[in-house]
């Protein structure tokens, strides 16, 4: 029962400490000094700590300084409540995602059974999607009690956006539930050791629009239109300032390792190597035990996560700045018009293919 | 350990159902009935009954109530009190819903001292996972699931239907 919840507790701290402690700042540097690159500028170099730049990467703790320092400002007729309850609205789903994201698979060590995922659901990608959901809420409460047309205007757009969005989503990940005939984000993991059944090549385009819908409700550019800065200044959060504004921004950063790790787990084989099952893996290692072994195979195979983590990461951003932003009647029309019709025909397409299989 | 879950919850449940009818403003409203779904949810949870629980976060709080949220904020409903008065008393109307909460009451406080409350029903391991579920939707009830979907079809075309004469 104590070791239980003792490597419980270790698995939470392991994945706060790496969405929260590393990935969301060293994000922050990431895309400063990746937009430098494709934009030909030198970029994010300013903060130095006695003459010592390090690449930019000061610029993260120059960061959270500003925040942390910064006046914390509601402005007049705001819901003081709801204007303070928002970001963390927004944050917290963020990272309670994570509780149900397998980074690794089943691993006996010191004669435990560890399991690589904070809490082993059933529904778990249900779970991710349920959660989604009331991320919606923090963007949407943060524009309506901010007392700002421009405020209101930005999370309308939100809304309307991420409902849009939520209903491809939805659907493709029926597509993916039919394929695997499981909504246990660790089963599904643990059936993509063969490398043929990766979710990318029996679910291509289920890919493509999970993709697509993610990044649309994370609100990234080419789908910025809630915050759109030439248009509504800075659409839900214009109003926050200092930590709080800090938060939204963290939201978005976390988001997007979220993506990339629920695009891992569902399409590109999760934690495993491609044509290198875990048995083999355990056969190499076979002359340090069982606990060595699997110690071995364990942190390799939380590497490889990572690896694909960070790649999709790089993909995501990649598109940020090569992209630029939709019009607000493009989106829907790409949302409802194309997405859906298409997400609906992938449903279609899979269970016809299934039932020819059988 | 069961019962420690339970009361925050219900109590959380309770309160929040309180402030969907007492907070004056529209937008205060659906926020503590959002709470309040989540407190349900976590109930459900409780019960072994994950599926149902996830589907009352996804749709209820997630998907209907943003609905309302949107519909709120766009009719800018900012409920400072001067538009919103109350109803002319109806002495016939206060009787009959006062029977009406009555009945209720009675009904429950008769289910409550009915059953043992010490004595849970047994339930299988499986009980409450989609598979369960959905076995039991198609098998055993496949006739009034597969109306109640074309229900929802037609209400839906419907809606399409109406607001699109609107549009033209």
């Amino acid at each position: 029962m104590i070791t239980e919840l003792l490597i419980t507790l270790a698995k939470i701290l392991f994945i706060i400490g790496v969405t929260v402690g590393f990935f969301a700042p060293i994000l922050t540097w990431v895309e400063r000094k990746q937009s430098a690159i494709m934009q030909d500028r030198i970029g994010a170099n300013r903060a130095d700590i006695l003459g010592f730049t390090a690449l930019g990467l000061f610029h993260a703790i120059a960061d959270a300084l500003k925040m942390f320092t910064k006046e914390d400002f509601i402005p007049e007729g705001a819901n003081k409540v709801l204007h303070t309850l928002s970001p963390i609205i927004a944050v917290i789903p963020a990272i309670l995602t994570f509780a149900v994201v397998p980074f690794g698979g089943v691993y006996n060590l010191f004669g435990h059974e560890v399991n690589l995922v904070i809490s082993d659901l059933d529904v778990g990608l249900l779970f991710v999607f349920a959660i989604a959901s009331i991320a919606t809420y923090g963007y949407v409460i943060a524009g309506w009690s901010s007392n700002n047309n421009w405020s209101l205007l930005g999370s309308m757009r939100t809304a309307s956006q991420m409902i849009s969005y939520e209903v491809t989503m939805g659907l493709t990940i029926i597509g993916v539930l039919m394929v695997y005939g499981s909504m246990r984000l660790t089963d599904i993991g643990a059936i993509q050791e063969d490398f043929f059944r990766w979710g990318i090549f029996l679910q291509p385009l289920g890919f493509l629009m999970f993709l697509t819908a993610a990044i649309a409700e994370n609100k990234r550019i080419p789908f910025d239109n809630p915050e759109a800065e030439s248009e509504i200044v800075a659409g839900y959060f214009t109003e926050y300032s200092g930590l709080k504004f800090g938060m939204f921004f963290m939201a978005e950063f976390i988001e997007i390792v979220t993506i990339a790790a629920i695009v891992t787990i569902l399409f590109f084989g999760a934690w495993h190597i491609p044509f290198l099952t875990t048995a083999t893996l355990l056969s190499w290692f076979e002359i340090l035990g069982t606990t060595g072994s699997n110690l071995l195979v364990m942190l390799i195979h939380v590497g490889v996560f990572f690896a694909k983590v960070i790649l999709f990461i790089w993909l995501q951003m990649t598109i940020r700045w090569t992209l630029p932003r939709f019009r607000y009647d493009q989106i829907m029309k790409l949302g409802w018009k194309i997405l859906l019709p298409l997400s609906l025909a992938n449903v279609l397409v899979t269970g016809i293919v299934i039932l020819m299989l059988q | 350990m069961e019962l420690l879950t339970f009361y925050p919850l219900a109590g959380f449940s309770i309160l929040l159902a309180l402030g969907v009818v007492i907070n004056k403003s529209p937008i205060g409203s659906a926020l503590c009935l959002i709470g309040m779904m989540l407190g349900l949810a976590g109930i459900f949870a409780m019960q072994q009954a994950h599926f149902i629980a996830i589907l009352q976060v996804v749709i209820y709080a997630g998907a209907i109530m943003v609905l309302f949220m949107f519909v709120i904020m766009l009719l800018n409903l900012k409920g400072t009190g001067a538009e919103w008065r109350s109803r002319e008393r109806n002495t016939l109307l206060t009787v009959l819903t006062a029977f009406l909460a009555l009945g209720v009451l009675y009904k429950i406080v008769d289910i409550i001292l009915e059953i043992d409350l010490d004595s849970p029903a047994k339930v299988a391991d499986t009980f409450g996972t989609a598979a369960v579920i959905g076995e039991t939707l198609f098998t055993d009830f496949v006739l009034p699931f597969e109306v109640a979907s074309i229900l929802l079809l037609a209400a839906m075309v419907g809606a399409v239907v109406l607001a699109k004469t609107k549009l033209d």
